[in-house]
């Protein structure tokens, strides 16, 4: 039986002009920050902690939970920073999210500043998508002009104002300490935790940072209560989420379902794997995930059964990858991501995925050695779980897990000096497999 | 300082709008740094002393922060920055090909810009619109599901002085100055021009309702 979609903030993606405050109200919109603001703060942070919500931002920690860490109110400014730098490559939910129904995450924007005791909050976008920054910013100006933000909102005495702010393209910036060192002014590098956010973040003040859509979830919980929301999803991992398929599927996009919701019904959903082809490997939660096979097809995809399957569940950013495709190629290429996107502040990730780089292009172009495969796993080993952030560490997932899976393609390379796939078959259109410089002058 | 008095009043009142959003100064650089894009072209040593001065900050710890971030051009950028994704998932499905072909058919490589100042190329890493790949950035605007062919028509129509829409975004694809006004956090009124949300983003509630779920069904 096909598993149920349940879009939420989805809902209303496809109605004439989404993103305008007039649609959004006409659909329920900003009733449940009317709501919000007639409850006691203290409330509201225990109804999110009630329902289960989890970071969807990667790591899956407890939202309500975060919101309590921070310390009692001290008569300063404590923020909320929401980040919206997405950019773990397979992950597109938060884009389409902001684009499409701007005010959703403004009104949640709105509610959690609210319960946390926030006065400024702000938006962090990535600075490479310039339409989703025009509506955030007239979505927020929008929301000024009702009412919904700025002093005394409704009557209640609450005070917010909020910045949409655009970074200028480091990926690092996605990794919350170093997107606050950026929202500072400074180069985004990651900070030495603890102290933690919730202690010592955004101008070293109390601070929360919540990914989009975790803080756009909030207003549906408001509305329609813990109850509703813990009904969807599985024992420990409550509630919706936005899946994104990509690549070698026949109805790539985003799909909104219950957490526990197997790849294997989404792919049923979505059309299945592109016509007269079938799976090979795929990511769960984005690149920084070890990459998973058939073999996981019927893995509940919820952060526990993720984990005991060996990967994590990240932003659920499903990455398909059909049997044309290279391992290698594929693992090559996230790991000069990585180098590229190392902010270089720790030596292991700086150096580490230079050398990483260095060894899998040597294997990939058929100059490389049996013995480089595990050269390759120790210098892993020097990386994971050595550096500030996370950013190494997820640079040795695609390594680990895809030599544990495909180590006869990697030996292929070395024994045939070279790549024994067709690229072309790949590609999503026609063409022949000779370099382009060839074909020019043919 | 190079800038004309004209110039420099209205980057001034620019800079005091930006410096009002933050509660500490410094918040005010990235954007203040777009600014200057938007004045230059790129982040000029003149643009560089500008927000050095604005934010009572040294010359070269603006430098430092303007080098660390991919946006920020430290030569004369062209028009339009052409990026096309070439990491794994849209290298794979043909990004590589298209990199290829339309980097020859230039004739510029990555972090180059053409001899009429229009077009400078890039290799992209992710821009978060997986579920469109292959994907080409235009100054920053979405052109989805890209052929080598798409993708120099593209180019071609620019170098041409044409109009170009994007796949998802507003009604034309403005130049690199322009925009980088926008990402500065001033609006520029095109907020309600839209192609469209785009089959992949609707793909899940088409597929919902199918199996007869109805907008706002509970």
């Amino acid at each position: 039986m096909t598993a149920t979609l349940t879009p939420v903030l989805s809902a209303t993606w496809g109605s004439d002009k989404s993103w305008s405050l007039d649609t959004y109200t006409e659909a329920g919109g900003y009733a449940p920050l009317k709501k919000a603001l007639g409850m006691a703060p203290g409330d509201l942070i225990q109804a999110v902690k009630d329902s289960g919500l989890r970071g969807r931002g990667g790591a899956g920690f407890p939202t309500g939970m975060k919101w309590g860490f921070l310390p009692p109110d001290d008569g300063g400014p404590r923020y909320l920073v929401v980040n919206a730098d997405e950019s773990e490559p397979g992950t597109c939910k938060d884009i389409p999210t902001m684009m499409s129904a701007p005010h959703q995450l403004i009104e949640g924007v709105a509610i959690t500043s609210f319960a946390i005791g926030c006065n400024h909050a702000f938006i962090y976008l990535r600075g490479e998508v310039v339409h989703v920054y025009r509506r955030l910013l007239q979505a927020v100006r929008e929301a000024y002009e009702a009412g919904h933000l700025g002093k005394n909102i409704h009557g209640s005495g609450f005070d917010l104002d909020v910045t949409v702010h655009a970074g200028a393209g480091a990926y690092i910036c996605g990794e919350e300490t170093a997107l606050l060192d950026s929202l500072e002014g400074r180069r985004g590098q990651p900070r030495l935790k603890p102290p933690f956010p919730a202690v010592a973040g955004l101008y070293a003040r109390p601070t929360v940072v919540n990914n989009v859509e975790s803080v756009a979830s909030v207003p549906a919980i408001v509305d329609k209560g813990v109850e509703w929301f813990t009904a969807m999803g599985t024992e420990r991992s409550k509630g919706m989420g936005l899946f994104s398929l990509s690549g070698h599927v026949t109805r790539p996009g985003q799909y909104e379902a219950p957490l526990g919701i197997t790849l294997r019904e989404l792919l049923e959903l979505a059309g299945g794997i592109r016509e007269g082809h079938e799976l090979k490997f795929w990511t769960p939660g984005g690149s920084s995930t070890p990459i998973f096979t058939q073999e996981h097809l019927d893995t509940p995809l919820d952060y526990e059964s993720v984990g005991a399957a060996g990967s994590m569940l990240g932003t659920r950013a499903l990455q398909l990858f059909d049997e044309t495709t290279c391992v290698v190629r594929a693992v090559t290429r996230w790991t000069e991501f990585y180098k590229h996107e190392s902010c270089g502040k720790c030596t292991p990730c700086r150096e580490g995925t230079y050398w990483l780089t260095q060894i899998l292009k040597r294997i990939e172009g058929g100059r490389g050695t049996q013995a480089d495969i595990q050269q390759l796993l120790d210098t892993c080993d020097s990386i994971a779980g050595r550096s500030f952030c996370a950013l190494g560490d997820g640079a040795t997932s695609s390594i680990i897990s895809s030599v544990t899976l495909f180590r006869e393609e990697y030996e292929a390379h070395v024994e045939q000096g070279g790549c024994p796939f067709d690229h072309a078959a790949s590609a999503l259109f026609d063409y022949s497999d000779t370099p382009a410089t060839e074909e020019a002058h043919a | 300082m190079t800038y004309d008095e004209t110039t420099l009043v209205s980057l001034t009142e620019d800079a005091a709008a930006i410096i009002a959003r933050y509660p500490v100064k410094r918040s005010a650089l990235l954007p203040m740094l777009h600014l200057v894009q938007s004045v230059d072209g790129f982040v000029s040593p003149d643009g560089i002393q500008f927000c050095a001065e604005q934010l009572e900050l040294t010359a070269a710890e603006v430098s430092a922060v303007a080098t660390f971030y991919t946006q920020y051009k430290r030569r004369p950028n062209g028009e339009y920055q052409v990026g096309v994704c070439t990491n794994t998932l849209c290298a794979v499905m043909g990004g590589d090909r298209i990199w290829d072909e339309l980097s020859e058919h230039v004739g510029v490589g990555h972090d180059e810009t053409t001899e009429d100042g229009k077009i400078t190329l890039e290799r992209l890493e992710c821009n978060a619109a997986c579920d469109y790949a292959p994907v080409m950035m235009v100054n920053w605007e979405f052109f989805d599901n890209q052929t080598p062919e798409s993708a120099k028509q593209v180019v071609d129509d620019l170098r041409a002085g044409k109009d170009v829409a994007p796949s998802r975004g507003p009604a034309k694809v403005c130049s690199f100055t322009q925009v980088s006004r926008v990402l500065a956090g001033f609006e520029d009124g095109r907020a309600d021009e839209d192609q469209g949300a785009g089959t992949a983003t609707l793909a899940g509630l088409e597929a919902a309702k199918g199996q007869g779920w109805t907008e706002g069904a509970k």
